[in-house]
């Protein structure tokens, strides 16, 4: 029983959301209960991730009702992928959280808010988990809109009045995006009979219906991702919100919806790979990618232009949808985009809290007052600038290895123009990093005037170990490629 | 792993885990950052000496990492890279020297030997890189490392120096990135081979080839500073004397010609290359370069922007060498290779002290300066010298064989071009001898330091005494027995399948 996959995946739901309810009865014990949460929630996701990777993919029937009836949990190579990016960077944003909002420079009530930061987390985390664990396109729509409560939730927490407008309107499009994803559902359902993705990928065809289904699901989630044009909640969100908020948000939120949109388009939706759709999505791509760096070289606060250039970067996971649909089995192509997940999940995190540390610090994230803080606080800039490496994609990084792929399949499929454009986009990524690197090498002559609030180490520490995992990530394309080949229904045989 | 496959490996680490250790130390422990400098170089040195033992016993030295489906992380050493690889690890022993006696007082040692140790690990990947991508791996991490050093100073002209340094570099590592790719795409993971590794697909390709060879040079000459992709070098200036002198010597500048070597002889081989008719163009854009860079130097009244000059000019010698289709010409551009680093570097030890004893950052200050600063002066001479080609300086050799190949090569209008350059590096280096030597002082010096019995810091004299009688002395024993010329000889026949 222990040695079964199947076994560990509920576990990695409840594991956060018990750790979540004892956090909203017993929030005084709250140090202690995230330490076990969090390390408890590790453990069993770690666990079935060694044991998808072993034994193949796994599937649990909750309370022994198997699907079409009950709920499956599944989890195949990408799920334990997901699962395992979340624990990771969670737990480094666990650690991060507990220096952040206990800090001096916060005053009491600031501080009697952010104590509900945690529940909301574990909520969040236990969320994510069940999202990536779904195996059907109705449980998705549920697991969507809890991750969406939660992470409205956590944005309002600055408490700012800034960031309650963002956080409303964040929560307008979050229904708004859950609403199209639903009806969408409907159609599926109304079409085929069936909401289980496996059962539905054996029996779908294009018909009309599957173009209505299509549409409105991929509106929907293009939404909740902030895929260009309907990107316009997300940088005042992701800016405003609290440094560990903001990097949750950019590393782990935006993915769970992409992550829905890749799984029904592979499993659901693949009939229509031949249509204009995926062009489309290639074009918005290129069009997010583009448009966000722009906006990114033209913002003049830190946090703002990290925030846009998530905007940027959600742009490459939409490039490849053509390669990935027009060949089901094309494993280099979805190896670049789940590369590019964890690349960016790692790497924009750790932006995000370096920026965050900074910020704290200085009182100030405005770009040009970073002058000169490389010698007050090496830790956070290392961390930014190994971050920005990765952004950038810059060898050696996670960043290059997605880079690397997408290049691969491009370029193998004629793309070439796809190819020119994520170079571009490198290129553009460039220039905004330095636009935040270049001050901090400026010499200034009072750099003892200079009082900064001190940084605890578990804030740099977490921001510091990000930045090099997204570095160390290099290393790791082989084995993604063939953790993603596990279970993969749209693998016919290893794609290579 | 065995002993010899992992030696590779621990060249690398020998000065990159010295330079992460550095970065976390605090500025005033000099004497462990020190320590940790010189130990790196001297164990650098040690294990490029015993590779080379082994290489000349048939020893094979190879480590190889998972990198990406298809693709190692391959560090080797070949040849070609022990030519490189000896050049850089010895002239990163005698710059460790001057930098510590450069950077005595200046502020952030800590990070700038942190990422002059990166740098110089970054050369030993450029240099032991086995296939297409470790060579971009190191190569783009070289652009990385060498920023920080570039903008070292913090003053605004730095922060321009350095932002079009990036420009530059950052543009030249996303078409390699191209070239890399499309040729993984077109020609499956090919590795760096002696005569060429693309003779499989060669058939059919002929056109897609020379697209990547175009990608390629595109990609390279940027560092290697061809015309006209050389604008980011004379701003790049702005570096402190020691980064100057290791990036014209031996690190960003070398690594884009060593790159061009790396693609012309192991990647295509040189008789594919001469049968796609890729070569010409080549050779006719580094004559261009060659003559352009010395018009260019001819007006430039500071001294390092005169000698960056230069550089454009003279590392194009190395891709003549290259271009031309013949062993001697081959052979003059593999001498050049090395020959260029010693006596670059020699002229900008020489620069900074100028600039660090007596404030002179111009040829118009120099009037009388051998007197005051004999040595540094003589060295400066020596390093002319070579650039201008006279016997029996290194500088000689090299563009001797570079003048018969292309006699050899059937193309007597390179001869011009050399013959032209020869004279028009006449033409902006003696001005400075006779400035220096001849006319007296006007005058007091714009800002003077004083060392005691020595004209300068010792730190700052021995470097370029070691590298200026090292010119001669190479030049005078350039055919001794396992020297650099029977090193290089050998490694072309190989190149050429001979």
């Amino acid at each position: 029983m222990f040695f079964d996959a199947a076994f560990w995946l509920p576990l990695a739901i409840m594991a956060p959301l018990t750790t979540a309810l004892l956090l909203f009865l017993l929030p005084r014990r709250s140090g202690l209960l995230t330490v076990i949460g969090a390390a408890a929630t590790i453990a069993t996701v770690f666990l079935a991730t060694l044991l998808v990777i072993q034994n193949g993919a796994a599937r649990h029937t909750l309370g022994g009702w198997g699907a079409p009836l009950g709920i499956d949990l599944t989890a195949d190579g990408l799920t334990v992928l997901m699962l395992a990016l979340t624990a990771i960077v969670g737990a480094a944003i666990t650690l991060y959280a507990h220096g952040y909002f206990t800090h001096p420079v916060h005053d009491a009530t600031a501080r009697t808010r952010y104590a509900n930061f945690w529940p909301l987390w574990f909520f969040l985390w236990a969320a994510l988990n069940a999202l990536f664990l779904s195996g059907d396109v109705f449980n998705l729509y549920v697991t969507l809109e809890l991750v969406s409560f939660a992470a409205v939730a956590l944005t309002a927490l600055a408490g700012k009045p800034a960031v309650l407008a963002a956080a409303m309107r964040y929560l307008l499009v979050g229904l708004l995006g859950s609403l199209f994803y639903l009806m969408g559902v409907v159609f599926l359902y109304g079409g085929f009979g069936v909401l289980d993705i496996a059962a539905l990928g054996a029996v779908v065809t294009a018909t009309p219906a599957l173009a209505a289904a299509a549409a409105l699901i991929t509106v929907g989630l293009a939404m909740k991702t902030a895929l260009f044009p309907l990107h316009f909640w997300l940088p005042p969100a992701h800016a405003n919100a609290t440094a560990p908020v903001s990097a949750l948000l950019s590393a782990l939120v935006i993915k769970g919806s992409f992550y829905i949109l890749l799984r029904v388009w592979l499993g659901v939706l693949y009939p229509l790979g031949e249509t204009i759709a995926p062009y489309l999505l290639m074009a918005l791509g290129a069009a997010a990618l583009l448009w966000g760096s722009l906006q990114a070289i033209r913002q003049t606060r830190l946090k703002l232009l990290v925030a846009y250039s998530t905007v940027a970067q959600i742009g490459y996971l939409f490039l490849l949808m053509p390669l990935l649909l027009a060949e089901r089995n094309n494993l280099v192509a979805l190896a670049g985009v789940v590369c590019f997940m964890l690349a960016h999940a790692t790497a924009k995190a750790s932006a995000f809290l370096s920026a965050g540390a900074i910020q704290l610090a200085t009182g100030d994230d405005r770009l040009a007052s970073l002058r000169g803080l490389m010698q007050i606080m090496p830790a956070p800039v290392a961390a930014f600038a190994m971050a920005g490496v990765s952004l950038v994609a810059l060898p050696p990084s996670g960043g290059f290895v997605a880079k690397w792929f997408m290049l691969d399949a491009t370029l193998a499929s004629g793309y070439w123009v796809v190819a020119l454009v994520i170079v571009a986009g490198g290129l553009m990524a460039a220039v905004y990093i330095m636009r935040v690197l270049a001050p901090l090498f400026r010499q200034v002559e009072t750099v003892e005037a200079r009082r900064v609030e001190h940084v605890p180490l578990s804030m740099n520490l977490s921001a510091f170990g990000l930045a090099v995992l997204a570095i160390l990530l290099s290393f790791t394309g082989v084995y993604v490629l063939e953790i993603l080949a596990i279970g993969a229904p749209w693998v016919t045989e290893a794609g290579l | 792993m065995s002993w010899e496959n992992s030696l590779p490996l621990l060249i690398f680490l020998s000065s990159f885990a010295p330079g992460l250790v550095i970065f976390v130390l605090d500025e005033e422990q000099h004497t462990l950052r020190t320590v940790l400098n010189l130990f790196g170089a001297v164990a650098k040195l040690a294990m490029v000496g015993a590779m080379i033992v082994g290489l000349l016993e048939d020893k094979v030295y190879e480590t190889r990492l998972p990198l990406l489906p298809g693709v190692d992380l391959v560090l080797r050493a070949d040849p070609l890279s022990m030519l490189f690889i000896t050049l850089s690890a010895s002239l990163w022993m005698v710059t460790t020297l001057y930098a510590i006696g450069y950077l005595e007082h200046a502020p952030n040692r800590s990070r700038f030997f942190g990422f002059f140790s990166l740098c110089v690990s970054s050369t030993m990947g450029i240099a032991l890189a086995g296939n297409p991508l470790t060579f971009l791996i190191f190569y783009e991490m070289l652009t990385i490392c060498t920023y920080p050093l570039v903008v070292h100073r913090g003053t605004p002209q730095a922060m321009l120096g350095g932002r079009v340094y990036l420009i530059y570099t950052l543009t030249g590592g996303a078409v390699l990135l191209l070239a890399v790719v499309g040729l993984f795409v077109l020609a499956g993971p090919v590795e760096f081979t002696d005569g060429g590794a693309l003779d499989a697909v060669a058939a059919g390709n002929a056109d897609a080839l020379r697209w990547l060879f175009l990608l390629f040079i595109g990609g390279l000459g940027v560092k290697a500073a061809l015309v006209p992709l050389h604008g980011w070098l004379p701003r790049a200036m702005v570096a402190p004397a020691p980064v100057s002198a290791l990036l014209h010597a031996v690190a960003v500048v070398k690594a884009g010609a060593f790159g061009i070597v790396r693609v012309i002889y192991d990647l295509y081989g040189v008789n594919l290359a001469h049968d796609l008719g890729v070569l010409d163009p080549l050779l006719i854009v580094a004559c261009i370069t060659v003559i352009v860079g010395s018009l260019f130097a001819l007006n430039q009244d500071d001294l390092k922007k005169r000698l960056a000059y230069s550089t454009v000019s003279q590392v194009s010698y190395i891709i003549i060498g290259v271009a031309t289709f013949g062993l001697l010409g081959s052979i003059g551009g593999l001498l050049h290779l090395v020959y260029q680093g010693i006596m670059k570097i020699t002229l900008f030890f020489c620069a900074g002290n100028f600039a660090e004893t007596l404030g002179i950052h111009k040829v118009s200050e120099m009037d009388g300066v051998g007197r005051r600063m004999p040595l540094t002066m003589a060295a400066f001479t020596i390093g002319a010298f070579g650039m201008i080609g006279a016997p029996p300086t290194v500088g000689f050799i090299s563009k001797w064989f570079l003048g018969v190949g292309s006699l050899a090569a059937e193309s007597g209008w390179v001869l011009a071009v050399l013959l032209t350059s020869s004279a028009l590096n006449a033409a902006y280096f003696l001005p400075i001898l006779h400035r220096g030597w001849f006319k007296p002082q006007q005058g007091e010096w714009p800002e003077e330091h004083s060392y005691g019995r020595l004209e300068t810091h010792w730190m700052l004299l021995f470097p370029p005494a070691i590298t200026g009688v090292l010119v001669i002395l190479l030049g005078v024993f350039a055919n001794m027995p396992t020297g650099l010329l029977q090193w290089v000889e050998i490694l072309i026949l190989r190149e050429y399948r001979l």
